[in-house]
């Protein structure tokens, strides 16, 4: 009964506190709405999100998170120097696939968000059962070091954390 | 606002600027759309971080109040810009790329754009 009234807990608790910041007062009447809109919109999206997502293990989300946004920082001023002073003639791009071991839908999303932000990646594209993500570099000289870097560094965690 | 703030905050709206800059012009000087989709996926993620900084830097000092508007802007930010750089990199794809120029995918079925999934699959 109380699976089918929340059926996602995080999600219900994410939706109230984005709804107070986006009002950015904590009013009683905020309080109430953003409630309200915390427990109405997962129960109208569930059929969309059949399955609960584990989350275990906060201080390993906490750590992939500062991890990530690390990357991010570290990602935005290599690919600035690729850009201004590498002659766009010398880009090696290339396609690499790497092959998943992660299975919980939402972990491979979150892995797929991950390669897109951080440095010189993109990912493309899932293979037809979701068990391997296509992924392009911007210039790489050696595809299989970045393969084991992203293996290594974003989907042990996220395998932690998911499952 | 003491002037610390005020070199602190124009600091990172410099960086921002820079950065955004930078990244348009990875759009004019990248060849094609794959390499094009690093740029604004990146290199303007921190120049609108660091605008955000500064705006709640900001606020914080004149207003004393932090506001959360930019820490939801960054959230948002993170949330659609890598699901927007994959539709665009699908539809490339499927429209320009054919599938002996892609890697194998080295597991049974082959790449989602091109094969069915196995769900359907097994309907036939």
């Amino acid at each position: 009964m109380i699976r089918r009234l929340i059926p996602h807990p995080l999600l219900s608790i994410t939706l109230a506190l984005v709804w107070l910041g986006l009002v950015n007062t904590v009013t009683l009447g905020n309080l109430l709405l953003g409630t309200v809109l915390g427990l109405v919109v997962p129960i109208i999206t569930a059929p969309y999100w059949p399955n609960r997502a584990k989350l275990s293990r906060p201080l390993i989300v906490v750590r992939y998170v500062l991890l990530v946004l690390w990357d991010i920082v570290v990602a935005n001023v290599q690919v600035a120097w690729i850009i201004l002073f590498k002659r766009s003639t010398d880009f090696r791009s290339r396609w690499i696939t790497i092959p998943l071991e992660l299975t919980s839908p939402e972990a491979i999303t979150v892995l797929a968000g991950t390669i897109t932000m951080t440095p010189g990646t993109v990912s493309a594209m899932l293979g037809a059962d979701g068990r391997s993500i296509l992924v392009h570099c911007l210039h790489t000289d050696d595809p299989d070091y970045e393969r084991d870097r992203i293996k290594q560094r974003y989907e042990r965690p996220l395998k932690e954390i998911f499952e | 606002m003491p002037a610390i703030m005020e070199i602190l905050i124009s600091a990172f709206l410099i960086l921002g600027g820079v950065f955004g800059l930078v990244g348009s012009f990875g759009l004019v000087k990248l060849r094609d759309t794959m390499q094009r989709l690093h740029g604004p996926t990146k290199a303007t993620t921190l120049g609108i971080g660091c605008a955000l900084i500064a705006s709640m830097l900001y606020f914080f000092s004149t207003g004393g109040a932090v506001s959360f508007h930019e820490l939801l802007i960054t959230l948002f930010l993170f949330l659609t810009a890598p699901i927007a750089a994959n539709f665009i990199a699908k539809t490339y794809i499927i429209r320009n790329i054919d599938r002996s120029e892609l890697p194998a995918s080295s597991r049974e079925y082959g790449w989602s754009v091109y094969d069915d999934s196995p769900a359907l699959r097994r309907e036939e």
